[in-house]
């Protein structure tokens, strides 16, 4: 069999506010538009990826919170209606997504003869949450490529970001040799923001884009300081910095989603290119792409 | 109608276990007998409405009330996926939701409604309303779990929810969804392995439920931030809901409580307590924190420049109530006498009560009545920070207060034979205050005493103890 093949690694986030903005017949709400520079970043991501070819998109969502080690969404299909909790006004998707069972199964399985803690979810009423289906939706609005979902174990809030780090890190590396082994072209997904300080109030009508700034000029510093990481190819800097990142920024990256990431893509040196940077109420936004396509062979 | 009340409160645990697998473990199954005998006493206690306060439900913007009157889904855990689905059907009294948020709002709290077909409720929610209320006889309101609120905020949502308790005469038993040390195993347990994840965590959950057997709720609260530190993980839900369950109770310290069961669910600690608003115990508290009426945090990011705006504007005095304790009809036994005229009380009294000869007048500041302003300016803001204030025109305010007061009851000014005065800064405030009495009442010619005292209720630097002689025409 061929080898596998990671076509790119994208930083994808999730909140529900672009979905809304969109006005796919799939979300109940209405919008008018909004949240722009991040919407163009996901039209500059998808243009990117429009001619590449792939079989797969693994995705880890910080919305899908297990304690109990790190779960698999396991069944070939999954369809009904996601609210979000946290803004059922702005999101109420009908979704219809496949699942690369096969794909999931191989990365399940490695990760248990690692030594994590995994269990495949195999429950069909399980509701998958909004942050997958945001990053599922933005990323790839037709949904004709099946899926591998990863839950967000939360072992940043039962030990530390080291300890989620070490586990995200060894995730990834399975998650990279299984997609090796698998034969497959993949698309990997971490689906966060990056600072996370939430406005507590809402405008009237919310997507008012005079309402909308970052929340402090501290998680911009920080957010600049990634974003600037990201395009010199420093994601080792990353890695190290995570802990005072993720404390400081209050980030989202305390779901493990973008140390898995690059770990997944075994911590490229190359540089990533910026698609849209933005805020949502408050909370600093990235879309960016590795694309590792550019890269595979190459070895420092 | 009489007037609404808590007739119990109760903590729950939230894993679904209970619901979906009592039988594979006896704790378990503890667990759940209990929740059957907590739900046989809220029956019996002729309950008419349960409001949840769930763990299970952050959010974000304020808090959210659930007011889908038949809220209809199938709930699946996201971690115990395995053991199960819990198909669910609730009966939600989306008039109360809607008066409570109100109330909120009254209270300078963000709060809304929500009302959408498939919402999720949250698997605490769930468990809770699944076993307390089986044949959804019972009206339920949830209430979610704001990720960034503090004591202040949770306890006036507390309050917020007793004032529409109150007024719609509702008989209301306040249920917590909630672990006490929220540490799972980290990976999948056999049933029968269960037991709680540390011996750390035991010892604080038996110190807690030593002091929830006691009655001693606001204590519970008011040890909350150590709890959190010492047997939470650091997920974005403190252990608020024991702000919300005192302050629900009046934060208090002498309820009646009872643990029906304590167990391991995961790892986590689960317990199910019945606390009883009947009086026990000794009921002192070790020390008191703020008793907040009315939240006034930052609540107001995306309006910040409007309020510098009017931060620059005329200072105060403002003529809402943004601050202070809350405001009640005056009680109106044997002989009282209350006015329009005069400003509401802060507690449960009259303006004045006549006696004979005598008219004993309630403590009289310089609040305005309707606008409950201040003439002069309060002595502090909403913070607490020291403002400048005129004494002279809170001393004439609080002259013209006795006098409305006075007049009501068909007398004047002229009737009063005795004051006792409290100043809060004697040294400021003396000069000022001997002024204006010399103007007013020093020429109707009372005895009088003058005291200084380190606070008086709302934030004002004057009030007056008046006795007078009572009207003879009645
Ligand atoms: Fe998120």
């Amino acid at each position: 069999m061929t080898q596998g093949e990671i076509v790119a690694g994208c930083l994808a986030p999730h909140p529900p506010h672009l979905v809304y903005a969109e006005n796919p017949p799939q979300n109940e709400p209405v919008a008018e538009g909004g949240w722009e520079q991040l919407r163009w970043g996901y039209e500059r991501l998808r243009d990117s990826l429009k001619d590449v070819e792939y079989d797969a998109i693994v995705l880890l969502s910080p919305h899908w919170q297990t304690y109990v080690g790190t779960h698999f969404l396991g069944l070939p299909n999954f369809q009904s209606l996601s609210v979000d909790p946290v803004f059922p006004n702005l999101f109420r998707y009908h979704y219809d997504l496949n699942i690369d069972v096969d794909l999931t199964k191989r990365i399940h399985d490695k990760a248990a003869e690692a030594g994590l803690a995994v269990k495949m979810m195999e429950n069909p009423d399980f509701r998958v949450d909004y942050g997958t289906i945001t990053t599922g939706h933005m990323f790839n609005p037709s949904w004709d490529k099946p899926l591998v979902v990863i839950s967000s174990n939360r072992s940043r809030d039962y030990y530390s970001v080291e300890v989620m780090q070490e586990m995200m890190i060894e995730l990834g590396k399975v998650t990279r040799e299984a997609i090796m082994e698998s034969g497959k072209k993949v698309v990997v997904l971490a689906s966060n923001s990056l600072s996370h300080r939430h406005f507590t109030t809402e405008s009237a009508i919310p997507e008012d884009m005079s309402k909308e700034h970052i929340t402090s000029h501290a998680m911009h510093l920080w957010d600049m300081r990634m974003i600037e990481y990201f395009k010199s190819g420093q994601a080792q800097r990353i890695l190290n910095e995570m802990p005072e990142f993720t404390e400081q920024a209050i980030a989202e990256s305390d779901g493990g989603g973008l140390s898995w990431l690059l770990s997944t893509l075994d911590t490229p040196t190359y540089p990533a290119t910026l698609h849209g940077y933005g805020t949502i109420i408050g909370t600093g936004n990235a879309i960016v792409e590795w694309p590792e396509r550019q890269h595979s062979g190459a070895v420092e | 109608m009489t007037e609404g009340r808590l007739v119990g409160s109760y903590i729950v645990p939230v894993h679904p276990h209970t619901v979906l697998v009592p039988e594979q473990n006896e704790g378990w199954q503890r667990l759940r007998d209990a929740f059957d005998d907590a739900a046989k006493r809220i029956k019996d206690a002729d309950a008419d409405l349960l409001v949840i306060y769930s763990t299970t439900w952050p959010s974000i913007i304020g808090h959210q009330i659930q007011a889908d009157p038949n809220p209809e889904w199938v709930m699946v855990d996201h971690d115990f996926h395995d053991l199960g689905s819990i198909p669910y059907s609730f009966n939600i009294d989306a008039d109360f939701a809607e008066a409570w948020n109100a109330a909120n709002e009254k209270r300078g709290l963000k709060s809304r409604t929500i009302n959408y077909t498939g919402f999720p409720i949250d698997v605490g929610s769930v468990v809770a309303l699944k076993l307390l209320n089986p044949d959804n006889a019972i009206p339920a309101v949830i209430v979610s779990s704001n990720v960034y609120a503090n004591r202040a905020e949770t306890t006036v949502l507390a309050k917020s929810c007793l004032d529409v308790i109150k007024a719609t005469g509702r008989k209301a038993v306040a249920v917590t969804a909630m672990s006490l040390s929220n540490r799972m195993f980290t990976a999948p347990i056999e049933p029968k392995d269960d037991k709680i994840h540390s011996l750390k965590d035991d010892e604080w959950n038996r110190k807690i439920l030593e002091f929830l057997g006691e009655g001693r709720l606001e204590d519970v609260g008011q040890l909350s931030r150590t709890i959190h530190k010492q047997i939470r993980v650091q997920k974005v839900v403190a252990f608020k809901p024991m702000w919300w369950l005192s302050g629900m109770n009046g934060n208090r310290n002498n309820l009646t409580g009872d643990v029906l069961a304590y167990e391991a669910i995961h790892g986590a600690g689960g317990a199910v307590v019945h606390l009883d608003p009947t009086a026990s115990g000794a009921g002192d508290k070790e020390y008191d924190e703020d008793d907040v009426e009315f939240f006034a945090g930052e609540r107001n990011v995306l309006d910040a420049e409007d309020h510098v705006d009017s931060d620059n504007s005329a200072p105060l005095p403002d003529e809402k109530t943004s601050s202070g304790p809350a405001l009640w009809e005056p009680t109106t036994q044997k002989g009282s006498v209350n006015s329009e005229a005069a400003p509401k009380p802060v507690g449960m009294y009259p303006h004045a009560r006549k006696v004979g000869d005598l008219l004993y007048l309630s403590g009289v500041g310089p609040r305005q009545p309707g606008t409950n302003a201040i003439p002069g300016g309060p002595i502090n803001d909403e913070a607490g920070n020291p403002l400048d204030y005129d004494i002279k025109a809170q001393t004439r305010a609080v002259i013209d207060n006795i006098t409305r007061i006075l007049e009501e009851a068909g007398g004047s000014i002229a009737d009063v034979l005795d004051v006792t005065s409290f100043l809060v800064d004697m040294d400021r405030d003396f000069a000022g205050y001997n002024e204006v009495w010399a103007d007013t009442l020093g020429k109707v010619g009372p005895t009088r005493t003058t005291l200084a005292i380190r606070a008086l209720p709302t934030p004002i630097a004057v009030e007056m103890k008046v006795i007078a002689r009572a009207p003879t025409t009645e």
